[in-house]
């Protein structure tokens, strides 16, 4: 079967991976999917540091044609949005963390670059009262 | 305002931390450059804070505690008074409550500000995996499928306005121009009263 180049966006990061369209589903060269994601496949499953998620009740989700990326998606608690024509699809965030901590009311952090490049994280300014403002020019 | 507030409170311990939700650093450049401010002023073309703080709409403003805690959930709020007449919400007692809480730790709150940070709901999720597709396939000059994406995420997450006006100037849109007045009567139409009350609203 052959491969397409496909990009997949996280974090506002585009990689690239090979592709394969196993019927409606589609699937990214495995190694180099979970390598963008921060994740390896060991025995137990698929593992991040401590943390790993068993995937043996899912034989179909990684394949030796690669990972379906929707169903990777699903176990990783992330939202996928793909245009299969561009061959692109965007991954969204791990928003599990976010949400545990917005319900306990904890700023989720963010790092994020000023008009001259340099970054500033919210982290940083623990023990300040910190008045985030969003706005926009729009 | 924010850059005179910093001056009147900076030394007691408090730092505003504002981010433009702006398609480039440029788009922000010359309201950031008359500013001038002092603290953080920072750039997000990726919408990481609205994601992460699940934010439909600017201007958005939340209090954070010493210890990283969110204590005033997200507003609506203006440094001034300048286009008060349009969305209703007075700068003056918002300044106050911010200068009480820096002074005497109170935190002073109005029926605009709801009891907590609503978490995104999955579809508002996809919505922001499609708005992150659009605007890839936007910058990559594939604008005829970065509208249908914007369009999917405005489906998803009608209400949220970082992903609906937000992509107007992306698309060569104007943010005040006709889409605008189509999106705000499409809001309005679904029961939505005025921008200041609309994170209070979303609870319900």
């Amino acid at each position: 079967m052959g491969t397409t180049p496909f990009t997949l966006i996280d974090k506002g990061q585009p990689h690239r991976i090979d592709s394969t369209n196993e019927g409606s589903t589609l699937r990214l060269a495995t190694k180099p999917l979970l390598e963008a994601l921060g994740w390896t496949q060991k025995t137990e499953g698929l593992c991040r540091g401590d943390v790993c998620i068993p995937i043996a009740s899912q034989p179909d989700l990684i394949t030796q044609q690669g990972a379906d990326l929707l169903a990777l998606g699903g176990v990783l608690g992330r939202k996928v949005a793909v245009d299969r024509e561009a061959s692109t699809a965007s991954i969204g965030e791990e928003t599990a963390v976010n949400r545990a901590q917005l319900a306990q009311g904890i700023a989720p952090d963010f790092t994020l670059p000023d008009l001259s490049g340099k970054e500033y994280s919210l982290s940083s300014y623990r023990g300040k009262k910190v008045l985030l403002i969003a706005y926009a020019s729009w | 305002m924010w850059q005179a507030l910093y001056e009147e409170l900076g030394d007691k311990g408090f730092v505003p931390i504002s981010v433009a939700l702006d398609e480039s650093p440029d788009a922000a450049r010359p309201y950031i450059e008359k500013a001038n401010p002092q603290h953080p002023s920072l750039i997000d073309t990726e919408h990481v804070v609205a994601h992460r703080y699940g934010l439909i709409n600017v201007p958005a403003v939340i209090w954070i505690d010493e210890a990283g805690k969110i204590v005033r959930p997200s507003t609506a709020e203006y440094g001034t008074d300048q286009f008060v007449q349009f969305h209703g919400r007075e700068s003056g007692p918002f300044l106050d409550a911010v200068r009480a809480w820096v002074n005497t730790g109170e935190v002073r709150t109005d029926e605009a500000v709801p009891s907590h940070m609503p978490a995104p709901t999955d579809d508002e999720e996809v919505a922001r995996a499609e708005w992150a597709l659009a605007w890839f396939l936007h910058q990559q000059g594939k604008t005829e499928a970065a509208a249908q994406h914007f369009a999917r995420a405005g489906e998803l997450s009608p209400d949220d306005w970082t992903i609906r006006r937000g992509s107007m100037p992306i698309q060569g849109q104007n943010p005040m121009g006709p889409e605008f007045f189509e999106l705000f009567k499409d809001w309005e139409a679904r029961g939505k009263t005025t921008h200041a009350t609309m994170a209070a609203e979303r609870e319900n």
